[in-house]
């Protein structure tokens, strides 16, 4: 393998998965906790909220939990798997040569537009995810891992909710 | 005993035990990353039927994980009632989960994988990590306006083997089969959409599938350690502590956590509904010995600070609900020792005349008589704060919770 070999291949999904799935076992096997990640994001988010404009937190009953009083956000072990998630992103991406800066779309599309839906689509998620107390991470699969009733519930609207607009925005992939 | 999950933060520090979940996270952004996760057009392609990646690598890990969870809790090496199942709040949950779907579609990522491809450089993902942020953001603005919604259709922590009332083993060989076939689907599916002849698959996989059915196989036979296999497994130690007198607290000590503001205490009243109705503690709950074991999972969503005490008129019917709780794992829980019965004896006595007290009672009877129901708006249902004096040799010890009480989305 030489140093100017291109991007390396991503793993079978099959391996992927039986990989995933021995890290989330090892996740509720050590510490009682699945795996997330619109939680860090969250807590991440409060904290700069906190020292822009910390009278609102005061005003706002869900942010308050977060970083009322003394409280600080960024003290929760899910902040902790956050960036360690984005440190292990950006390991595997080194590894295999895929770091690279550029932006994936369909090729009817201009990279303008494809950064406006991503936004769209981030805030719809974002939205979404505080609603249903999850993402797909943090809900679907580790919540679906231990048999949840509501998790399972969660997941095939995610995949409902995809499927049923595919279709519109068929244009935007391919 | 069931050593695992591990108590981290008695084990390395509030903040070492962080680092822990930082290497989980490390382990979880590399297998997302070399699974394709950080390229918005792959998992899309899912939506296409072109690149079914996404529901195969989320439905083998489910698969997989699934499997060795139930699998070492059924030998007794993990306690399943330690670890966070992400309580169901039915209705919320569906709406939220639509709301994703569609952004998922227009935008290409969900939140983990956007992280991956941010750390990738992709800059799609660092747009939508700035649009979760902002969904985020406008989710606290807007939440107060229906937070009755948001808070409906609670279940609490509720499993599908509970739910169509069949044993966990079951479900979960039934779930490895169902998800096996339907890869063998998909493989078909992403073939003829793509008009390509079928993928010829790495040689491990059949070996793999049928180990993981052999797997959720003895998980089945094992089955799932009902509440009496769990109590032998604690049984020598906690049976001594029982024997030693070192769990059954005094009324005075009660009393003093009653008016505690540091503590949450919550009395279970475990005596039937007549004594119940006729005299009990202020905020205690009724937890009937048939009901108890099926309030466990309620129990173990309270605070770190929360002190369990359970009562029956003696301490007979007290100590089996005991043994029940702590077989379940809840935390920091004790008996009120000589039951209803001493509480009354220490803060009540002076108020019964002598036509009031039942002499010659069975065992866990009341031995003094109510004329009516008074509930808890009897005098010593919260007696005077002077008896605070009362000497009593403390014994509640508070244990760091080891069940987490929220999830990877708190």
């Amino acid at each position: 393998m030489s140093r100017h070999s291109g991007p390396k291949p991503y793993l079978n999904p099959y391996l992927s998965g039986t990989l995933l799935g021995i890290v989330l076992f090892l996740a509720y096997f050590i510490t009682g906790s699945g795996l997330g990640a619109s939680g860090g994001l969250n807590r991440l988010l409060v904290y700069v909220q906190n020292v822009i404009n910390p009278e609102h937190i005061d005003q706002v009953a869900y942010l308050l939990k977060m970083a009322g009083g003394n409280a600080n956000p960024l003290d929760s072990w899910i902040v902790f798997l956050t960036v360690g998630t984005i440190v292990g992103g950006f390991l595997s991406g080194w590894l295999g040569k895929r770091i690279k800066i550029e932006t994936n779309k369909g090729p009817q599309i201009s990279s303008g537009t494809r950064w406006i839906m991503a936004f769209i689509g981030g805030a719809l998620m974002g939205y979404g995810a505080r609603l249903a107390r999850g993402c797909t991470s943090g809900q679907a699969l580790s919540g679906g891992a231990v048999l949840s009733v509501g998790s399972w519930a969660f997941m095939f609207a995610v995949f409902a909710g995809a499927y049923a607009l595919a279709y519109f925005f068929r244009k935007f992939w391919n | 005993m069931m050593s695992f999950p591990l108590p981290l933060a008695d084990l390395l520090g509030h903040w070492g035990s962080y680092g822990i979940y930082a290497l989980v996270g490390i382990a979880f952004g590399m297998t997302l990353e070399s699974a394709g996760f950080g390229n918005s057009k792959l998992l899309a392609a899912q939506f296409y039927f072109k690149d079914m990646r996404v529901f195969k690598v989320m439905f083998t890990a489910i698969i997989v994980a699934m499997t060795l969870i139930f699998l070492s809790s059924a030998i007794g090496l993990l306690d399943y009632n330690l670890i966070w199942v992400p309580p169901t709040y039915l209705w919320p949950g569906i709406v939220g989960g639509l709301i994703m779907g569609v952004g998922f579609i227009i935008g290409g990522f969900c939140p983990g994988t956007s992280l991956v491809g941010f750390a990738t450089g992709k800059l799609d993902a660092v747009m939508f990590v700035f649009g979760v942020l902002f969904g985020i953001y406008l989710f606290g603005e807007t939440i107060g306006n229906y937070a009755v919604f948001f808070e409906s259709s609670y279940m609490g922590r509720f499993t599908l083997p509970e739910l169509f009332n069949v044993s966990y083993g079951s479900v979960v060989i039934s779930i490895v089969v169902v998800a096996l076939a339907l890869f063998v689907i998909a493989e078909k599916v992403e073939s003829a959409v793509n008009k390509t002849p079928a993928k010829k698959l790495p040689g491990w996989t059949k070996p793999a599938a049928v180990a993981l059915v052999a797997l959720a196989a003895v998980n089945l036979a094992v089955g799932q350690p009902s509440n009496e296999d769990r109590w032998q497994a604690i049984a020598a130690e906690s049976q001594a502590k029982l024997d030693q007198r070192q769990v059954q607290i005094a009324p005075a000590e009660l009393l003093t956590y009653m008016n505690d503001s540091k503590i949450k205490l919550i009395p279970l009243d475990v005596r039937d509904e007549r004594y119940y109705n006729q005299f009990h503690l202020r905020g205690a709950i009724h937890a009937p010995l048939d009901q108890i074991q099926e309030m466990a999972k309620e129990l173990q969503l309270e605070l770190a600070n929360t002190v369990f005490v359970t009562m029956s008129n003696d301490e007979e019917a007290a100590t089996e609900a005991w043994k029940i709780l702590k077989a379940e794992s809840v935390p920091n829980i004790y008996i009120l020792e000589g039951g209803i019965n001493a509480w009354l004896d220490t803060y009540a006595h002076d108020s019964f005349g002598e036509e009031s007290r039942v002499h010659d009672r069975q065992p866990d009877q009341l031995a003094y008589r109510f004329n009516v129901a008074t509930g808890s708006r009897h005098q010593a249902a919260e007696p005077d704060p002077h008896f605070l004096d009362l000497k009593y040799e403390p014994k509640v010890i508070l244990e760091l919770k080891r069940a987490p009480t929220s999830g990877g989305c708190g």
